[in-house]
């Protein structure tokens, strides 16, 4: 039912099939239009809505999030570019829709996925049972930069590693989810999850009212909850503060808001301070004691003392403080050897080996070029193929095959030689595609394109493992790029995940 | 709080005053100018200003002659002058990044658009939107100023940081209420037999409507005499721009960030507010004009500064670890 404001009484019923009338799906699943260009049914309320809009109405109303994103200084700041610190991500209003059912099949996968990796990182530093039993190589990671011995024979509080992940997920053109990557280092972009929300609730009150959406602004209070259960019954009333790197950090605008949605301190490495063992932090009226961290700053610059002598952005003797239990870390120092491209092709055996599951989110396939099979093969098709480096993140040092030209695949097949180790190819898949608002046809209508996207949900892993439902869109907003980097021009949708039971019939993805 | 927090907070709260000060400062001249229509032009004299900023080296270096076009540009769009307008606020703005999760969500969304109202309009038109327009240049940022302090009083808890943005805003405040005061020497020392006339009057004027005065002043005192005037800016005891009330409103927070009794101090910030603030208590503005207010304005700024530097001392220098 809809109390929709149109005041077109006499007029026909908006239809929103003609949204798409022109729509090239490019032989691409997209994931709001289905192959007769008509809206999925999870798009379909929201499309209606559209369709109801005076001409001109949809370009306002994305002008307006532009310009408010813009006022409340929603930026991240860009390396190396002095004049333009900072930027806004680009944001498209027309929100991607995903529906109950494909949400808990992903939210099990993910649930599961984590699970084991968590598992993977204590035992990599502990027992080290699935070394020693040959399911995943000791050499894959011990070759790893992932890997620190300052690690080695800890014990995080409450028994976990990774607090915070983000999961990349991309989906191919037969409609298969795919795990692309796990971020599970200091994954970005939870805040912008919440501020597209925001944008879109205020530049599209009416699309809430009709659309049972499931919330994601409870995520800093989960994550603070996580923080204080990490101190549970060491302190009564734990302090919590949030370390960044600093103001030029790209992700220093998640930084702040996360600090100021918690309503806990923002800190840098200088306001800190290691003394009789304990954490504190520089105050106006003394040190004070400082009894949980959420680091957003990399092992290696955490602490000179354990990692990088020459670092000025961490805490000498955190390691030690940490290490005697004074004070917690989210996430711990050492997750990152799990994050590396190499080891994420020995997720699925890590799930069946600790879990005894099957994996519910399958892995992309990949080719380890450090497998002397492999290599070979991915030297003879590096023009089909995507080559990543293990250990960047940020989607730098990347080879697309299909879009490089001979030289650079001969100069990256070189590299790829000199270290077969740190690289990784995957086939290039035929990423899903979403419609974006693209400035107006030369008639004035309305002018959807697709464009390429992944997701990138958020998982907290404090007294109950939390699955913020939705995540991160990212878009490539190059036409035919498949690149969804911020840093590399990437924008943002926000995403929906219905709440509302079954409308997967017809749905055509499964 | 953070000492980091804190200096931070103060400087984003001293940087706004300062630039809607400044604003206020050349307010002096275009009001001047436009008090005196036969005068104009060629009797305005803009080098006053330049000298009491304090920053006429960097100004007669870069600019060379005062014109109005010059000091125009060097006081409110100069990205090299730290203490022009535009870079107040981008500073200002920039304090308010590093402390979002401190000061209410509106401070920092006003704050964001005053900077970027301002860093638009020095853009515009080849960053002469000042120049070409100076009275609705400044008047909007003096409208924005007041607003950040609105905003600020009606949505910060008033708490520690809230304490430490009153702190910097007053001792900004009160020095620039004795910069403005001091323009007036400078305007009156080329032409000394002005001093009485309708002219000298009119500048008074001039000066007490750049400091949001005269129609307050006019409610106290009525006619403008020079001895009045100094009452009321240097030593009224309820006007806000007042320097002896900006002085007791900054020592106010100081003890409440401290927790100090009043009239007594743990630390050289309140102590060396605490002995200005009781200089200005026990003048009278006679014993100013007679002892030469430049002198008065001039050592009053220099303890200014040492107050500066002791809060600096006391609250944000680097404890040794």
């Amino acid at each position: 039912m809809f109390q929709a404001q149109s005041q077109s009484t006499g007029s026909p019923a908006p239809n929103p099939a003609e949204l798409f009338r022109d729509y090239d799906l490019g032989g691409f699943f997209d994931e709001t239009v289905a192959e007769d260009l008509t809206p999925r049914p999870a798009s379909d309320r929201l499309c209606r809505r559209i369709a109801e809009l005076a001409p001109g109405d949809l370009a306002r109303r994305q002008a307006a999030a532009e310009t408010a994103m813009r006022r409340l200084g929603i930026t991240f700041s860009v390396y190396g570019d002095a004049r333009g610190k900072e930027r806004i991500i680009p944001f498209d209003i027309l929100p991607r829709v995903i529906t109950a059912e494909e949400w808990r099949t992903v939210e099990r996968g993910l649930k599961q996925r984590i699970v084991a990796l968590d598992r993977f990182i204590g035992d990599v530093y502990g027992d080290q049972k699935i070394l020693n039993d040959g399911v995943v190589p000791r050499s894959a990671v011990e070759s790893g930069e992932g890997l620190k011995k300052a690690c080695m024979g800890l014990k995080p509080p409450r028994g976990v590693w990774c607090h915070i992940t983000g999961t990349d997920l991309v989906r191919d053109s037969d409609g298969t989810l795919y795990v692309l990557e796990d971020n599970l280092r200091v994954p970005s972009g939870v805040s912008y999850v919440l501020q597209n929300r925001r944008l879109t609730k205020q530049t599209f009150p009416g699309l809430f009212t009709d659309n049972d959406i499931r919330p994601v602004d409870d995520y800093p209070w989960r994550l603070l909850e996580c923080l204080h259960w990490l101190c549970g019954g060491r302190v009564e009333d734990p302090v919590a503060a949030v370390l960044t790197p600093g103001i030029y950090n790209s992700a220093y605008f998640e930084h702040s808001f996360l600090a100021q949605q918690m309503g806990i301190p923002l800190v840098e490495g200088r306001d800190l301070v290691v003394r009789d063992g304990f954490v504190q932090m520089r105050t106006t009226r003394g040190p004070r004691r400082v009894d949980v961290l959420y680091r957003r700053i990399d092992d290696e610059f955490l602490d000179p003392a354990a990692f990088r002598k020459d670092s000025l952005l961490g805490v000498p003797g955190l390691m030690e403080a940490y290490r005697s239990g004074r004070v917690a870390l989210a996430n711990a120092p050492g997750t990152g050897v799990a994050d590396d491209k190499v080891i994420y092709t020995y997720v699925p055996d890590m799930i069946r080996y600790y879990l005894n599951e099957d994996p519910i989110l399958p892995n992309v396939p990949t080719f380890r070029c450090g497998d002397p099979d492999s290599l070979k093969h991915v030297l003879a098709n590096l023009e089909t193929m995507v080559v990543k480096p293990a250990n960047e993140s940020g989607g730098s040092g990347m080879l697309i095959g299909p879009a490089s030209s001979a030289a650079e695949r001969e100069e990256f097949a070189a590299r790829i030689k000199d270290d077969p180790r740190d690289y990784i190819a995957q086939p290039t898949l035929a990423l899903s595609r979403v419609p974006v608002l693209c400035d107006p046809a030369p008639d004035g209508s309305l002018n959807l394109a697709g464009r390429h996207v992944d997701l990138r949900p958020f998982i907290i892993r404090g007294p109950e493992t939390y699955v913020l439902p939705g995540g991160l869109t990212r878009v490539a907003l190059t036409p035919g790029s498949l690149v969804v980097n911020s840093s590399q021009g990437g924008g943002s949708k926000d995403t929906w995940v219905l709440s509302g039971e079954g409308r997967a019939k017809g749905e055509g993805e499964e | 709080m953070l000492s980091r927090v804190a200096e931070s907070v103060y400087w984003m709260s001293r940087l706004v005053e300062r630039a809607e000060n400044v604003a206020r400062f050349i307010g002096v001249n275009l009001n001047l100018s436009l008090d005196l229509p036969d005068r104009g032009g060629e009797g305005e004299q803009w080098h006053p200003l330049v000298v009491t900023s304090g920053d006429d080296a960097a100004f007669s270096k870069r600019y060379g002659e005062a014109t109005r076009r010059n000091v125009i540009r060097f006081l409110a769009l100069d990205a090299e002058n730290p203490n022009s307008v535009r870079s107040c606020l981008a500073t200002a703005r920039e304090n308010a990044r590093t402390v979002r999760e401190c000061i209410s969500e509106e401070m920092w969304e006003h704050l964001n658009q005053f900077h970027l109202m301002v860093s638009e309009a020095c853009d515009a038109r080849k960053g002469e939107g000042p120049v070409a327009e100076p009275h609705e240049f400044f008047e909007k940022v003096r409208q924005a100023g007041q607003q950040f302090l609105g905003v600020t009083d009606a949505t910060m808890t008033h708490g520690e940081a809230w304490q430490f943005c009153r702190l910097g805003r007053c001792i900004e405040r009160a020095d620039k209420t004795t910069r403005i005061l001091d323009v007036k020497y400078y305007l009156l020392l080329p032409e000394p037999e002005d001093v009485g006339t309708p002219f000298d009057s009119l500048q008074w004027a001039a000066l007490l409507r750049s400091a949001g005065a005269l129609q307050m002043y006019r409610q106290k005192h009525g006619r403008i005499t020079p001895r009045d005037v100094v009452d009321f800016l240097v030593l009224d005891l309820q006007f806000p721009r007042s320097v002896l009330f900006c002085l007791a409103q900054a020592d106010g927070a100081l003890h409440a960030i401290t927790g100090t009794p009043s009239g007594t101090f743990a630390s050289p910030a309140e102590q060396h507010l605490g002995k200005l603030h009781a200089r200005l208590a026990f003048t009278r503005a006679d014993e100013i004009v007679a002892g030469g207010m430049h002198e008065f304005l001039d050592s009053t700024q220099r303890q200014l500064n040492q107050t500066g530097k002791a809060v600096y001392d006391t609250f944000f220098a680097p404890q040794p670890g």
